[in-house]
């Protein structure tokens, strides 16, 4: 077991926010445990990610080709790249979360968050939660599962291209 | 020059092997599309699992029209004008939910059984009885003639006179057949709310790509080949993802989509993946070719499952995949602006496994974080920019055109010919002037 503290999350998650606004990829795929998860739901509340429509619930496998394809030379809708901006409240550890127990090197994290993707003239105002279900793994801390609850999750959306 | 009450201007916009760019882009046209093409097709309004009970409602648009498909007292399903004949509110909330016996205006309380009918007006001694029977309010919540439940697929043709049902699918209705057959029970669910996925272009673009089989291994190349590409970094001796099986076909190469074929059946539907199909080699799930041959026996099992339908377009705005239960509504919001709905179904008493399947195609491919959609989104938007452009006036459908084509249905050709396009075309102009009167 190894101990966290409270700050040593938020500035995990502080982190985590940081590197995708500067588009270091590779070193935020290395964040997510090898059967780490990015979910996005696409209703409100929602409990199942695979058995109930979803935006995003994708493993490391999906989110590399993410990545790869934003880079690739033939990825006409990211000609020219889209950038994009967090804005986060101060995390808090979830405690009653049912992931959270350090005593198994299990932490949950959440921040309400401000996000706003860009491309060419439009600019987009997204608003949500992320909760990090987070392990231990050699010492350090990895993301099992990233949940993206969005405000609005149920309206029509336009493309969405980059990781809130 | 206007195209209102000008049938031929409008007509001449179709040419046998292009149509014009005002098709796209013209304000004018796509109210005239509203008004006609809309009313005189039938739409589909959505599935009848979204009503399962009395009271149940949904409500959606035909076109431009708001309406509220409805479970009525009989067990029927009903679709209404969602307008109340007094004021002009829409009586049914957005989205669904239960309105028990009758719709209930929420501005002043008048009341509406759930085929239209006016029920109730609260203080109605106010109305002189002879006068309100003169007032088309009193008539309720306009209810939609001609209404067709479809094996639970819903649709509606708004105006009174016009086309049957059966002239106009024809037989096209094999696709929705086979869809509904692949459930051991013969019946179909919605799996839960769709993707919605806005589109900055013209609702016909959308309509057009579903049979486009030349632009996967180009627009997509950025998506599935870099899927392809990531996979085969993977260790050896891997299973194949899931993802990777619904990714991969989809840059196979020019021969695969001229092989697999198009059938065009008539009034503008059409279907590609006759013999073979992006879909066709999906990995068999678990007890569920058991729970077919028990159901329908093994020569009747292996009939349905050997379908490999890739799109089939209904004329004139979805777009059904029988093989992974998904259906796309192309709603039209303005000349450039179109709400992309899709919905997953669940195939009753089959194993669960299908239904992920299908979730996890729908959120790859069809999701606003889907990455195959970003790129068809990209080429379509600037699609909407570039046809404004004076420069060129025509959209081209050439290919592999043959002169008498016209005359001919329910004709399986090369997958790559942009007859089904050509198709949709003809059926847009026969439609859009059906109803249009000369102008005196």
């Amino acid at each position: 077991m190894t101990a966290f503290t409270d700050a040593q999350l938020r500035d995990f998650v502080y982190e985590e926010a940081r590197m995708l606004d500067e588009q270091r990829y590779e070193q935020w795929l290395a964040l997510f445990a090898e059967d780490g998860y990015y979910w996005m739901p696409l209703t409100h509340g929602q409990a199942d990610p695979l058995m109930e429509g979803s935006l995003m619930y994708e493993d490391r496998l999906l989110l590399r080709v993410r990545i790869e394809r934003l880079a690739g030379q033939r990825t006409y809708s990211q000609q020219p790249l889209s950038r994009c901006h967090h804005l986060l409240q101060r995390p808090t550890v979830e405690t009653a979360h049912p992931w959270h127990d350090p005593s198994q090197d299990q932490y949950a994290v959440r921040a309400a968050f401000h996000y706003v993707e860009t491309r060419m003239e439009q600019q987009t105002l997204y608003a949500g939660w992320a909760t990090f279900e987070l392990k231990v793994i050699d010492g350090a801390l990895r993301i099992a599962r990233k949940r993206v609850d969005l405000l609005n999750c149920d309206a029509g959306l336009r493309s969405i291209q980059l990781f809130m | 020059m206007s195209y209102r009450n000008n049938p031929a201007a409008v007509a001449a916009l179709v040419r046998p092997t292009e149509v014009h760019k005002d098709l796209f882009i013209d304000e004018e046209l796509y109210g005239l599309e509203m008004e006609h093409l809309f009313a005189n097709t039938w739409v589909y309004v959505g599935h009848d699992s979204q009503v399962p009970n009395v009271g149940d409602f949904y409500t959606t648009t035909v076109g431009d029209q708001p309406v509220v498909m409805v479970r009525h007292t009989d067990k029927s399903v009903r679709v209404l004008h969602n307008r109340c004949p007094h004021k002009g509110v829409q009586v049914a909330p957005a989205s669904c939910g239960n309105t028990g016996k009758f719709f209930r205006c929420p501005y002043h309380a008048w009341t509406f059984r759930t085929d239209g009918q006016l029920l109730s007006i609260p203080l109605k001694k106010g109305y002189d009885p002879e006068v309100l029977k003169q007032c088309e309010a009193s008539q309720g919540m306009a209810a939609v003639e001609n209404v067709r439940n479809y094996r639970g697929f819903v649709f509606c043709r708004l105006n009174p006179e016009g086309q049957s049902f059966e002239d106009f699918f024809g037989e096209s209705l094999s696709t929705l057949d086979n869809m509904v057959d692949r459930s051991p029970e013969g019946r179909l669910e919605v799996a839960g709310a769709p993707l919605r996925y806005l589109h900055d272009c013209n609702w016909k673009m959308l309509v057009d790509n579903q049979t486009d089989t030349c632009h996967p291994m180009v627009a997509h190349e950025s998506s599935a080949g870099t899927a392809v590409k990531v996979w085969e970094g993977a260790p050896e001796g891997t299973p194949k993802p899931m993802a990777v099986e619904q990714f991969a076909p989809f840059i196979s190469p020019y021969e695969f989509f001229e092989g697999m074929g198009i059938r065009v059946w008539k009034n503008g539907h059409g279907h590609t993946g006759v013999s073979n199909s992006i879909h066709a080699a999906y990995s068999t799930v678990p007890g569920y070719m058991e729970a077919m041959e028990a159901a329908y026996g093994k020569e009747r099992a292996q009939e349905i499952l050997g379908e490999v339908r890739h799109n089939t377009t209904y004329f004139p705005n979805i777009m059904v995949k029988g093989p992974i239960q998904t259906l796309r509504i192309f709603k039209p919001l303005a000349a450039n602006c179109t709400m992309v709905e899709s919905w997953a179904f669940r195939l009753a008493g089959a194993p669960d496994k299908l239904l992920e399947r299908t979730l996890m195609y729908n959120r790859l491919i069809n999701a606003p974080t889907s990455v195959v959609g970003h790129d068809d989104h990209e080429v379509y938007e600037r699609s909407q920019h570039g046809l404004h452009s004076r420069g060129r006036q025509w959209v081209n459908v050439a290919r592999l055109y043959e002169a008498d084509e016209a005359e001919r249905e329910n004709e399986v050709v090369n997958g790559t010919s942009e007859w089904q396009m050509r198709n949709q075309y003809q059926a847009w102009a026969r439609y859009m002037t059906a109803s249009m009167k000369e102008q005196a």
